[in-house]
């Protein structure tokens, strides 16, 4: 079953960057689709990663000052390497010096 | 106008090969740490390295694999998953679209199959700042790199993240997100209306785990629900104006 799945999402996966290549000749005029569109990443996006961060880690303050970091590093410019790797050393030092306590 | 233009023995396609393959280096290391963490879940699911790295190298999308897998150590059903991977990939139907307007009518039409394959965020940020129109060879050299690091990633995160310690586990688990905060963040310092919208996100969702009926929602459906409804509010409600490139 699990092979299944596996295809489900990558059949999906495929149609959805290849259809609008291979289909779509003319840009989208409907400026409703188009304002849809743009925002989907940003609201799916923050939903994932908000409460679910402050859960992820053992300390839930961890998670929280990973978030804080990460949106200031992001903010700043950083790519996407330097945000991962930001927000993975505060959790490091954050449950470190929980440890200690 | 002949083929030759499109052939791999010409230097200038050669030469955007490696660039291309140079420019996919940074994110295939990227990719291979942050994959890493998205071992974890292939894990939690319940699959072997294998299914990881094969899923991985078939739909290189950490947000809608990982959504995938989390429905999956949840017990899912393929509609859902059908779903939530329409939903959450929803953003590269508008980047397949913005790439379309970049191919030049020459170009023969298979190139098109290939370049869609991968079309990550990532790879489509790089591939859509060069000038011009599109030259899939680019695509193809940044290929080269950046996949394998996910696949890999994704495959040895699965084998070696439960023989991690707490502490390792725990902060590598944080990578993911940080991935969506470098994706989601820069965009809303450029657009008020979209810094306002993730934190209403946050709010909502933080809101709906405690919220009576959606609450009782499963992950996914709950994604799906918010992501349609909060999408199309900010829609209506702030229309993007024509002929504005998506970030």
């Amino acid at each position: 079953m699990n092979w299944v799945y596996i295809a489900v999402m990558a059949i999906v996966t495929y149609a959805v960057r290849v259809l609008p290549m291979t289909l779509i000749k003319k840009p989208i005029r409907n400026r409703f689709i188009r304002s849809f569109l743009y925002y989907v990443p940003y609201v799916t996006l923050s939903i994932m990663t908000f409460p679910a961060i402050v859960q992820a880690t053992g300390y839930p303050l961890a998670g929280a000052l990973a978030l804080v970091v990460g949106i200031v590093v992001a903010w700043l410019g950083a790519n996407l390497f330097t945000v991962a790797v930001s927000c993975c050393g505060v959790v490091l030092i954050t449950e470190w010096i929980m440890h200690l306590l | 106008m002949n083929n030759s233009n499109y052939s791999f023995q010409n230097p200038n396609n050669q030469r955007a090969f490696k660039m291309g393959f140079r420019d996919g280096i940074p994110i295939g290391l990227g990719y291979f740490a942050v994959a890493f963490s998205l071992g974890v879940a292939v894990k939690d699911a319940g699959l072997s390295w294998f299914q990881g790295f094969i899923a991985s190298w078939l739909c290189t999308t950490s947000t809608g694999e990982y959504a995938v897998f989390s429905l999956m150590a949840a017990g899912t059903t393929m509609l859902e998953i059908a779903l939530v991977t329409l939903i959450i990939n929803a953003r590269y139907l508008l980047m397949s679209c913005a790439m379309s307007q970049r191919i030049d009518p020459e170009m023969p039409f298979w190139h098109r199959f290939l370049i869609a394959f991968h079309l990550t965020d990532e790879l489509f940020g790089i591939t859509i700042a060069r000038p011009g129109t599109l030259n899939p060879y680019y695509s193809y050299g940044a290929f080269i790199p950046a996949v394998p690091g996910w696949a890999l990633g994704t495959a040895l995160g699965t084998v070696v993240g439960t023989i991690l310690p707490l502490w390792l586990t725990s902060a590598l688990s944080v990578a993911l997100y940080g991935m969506f905060l470098a994706v989601f963040i820069p965009p809303a310092r450029q657009n008020k209306v979209v810094a306002a919208l993730i934190a209403l996100c946050f709010a909502i969702s933080y809101a709906s785990r405690h919220l009576p009926l959606i609450c009782d929602l499963s992950d996914g459906m709950r994604i799906i629900l918010l992501t349609v409804v909060l999408s199309s509010a900010a829609a209506l409600l702030f229309p993007r104006k024509e002929e504005v490139d998506a970030p």
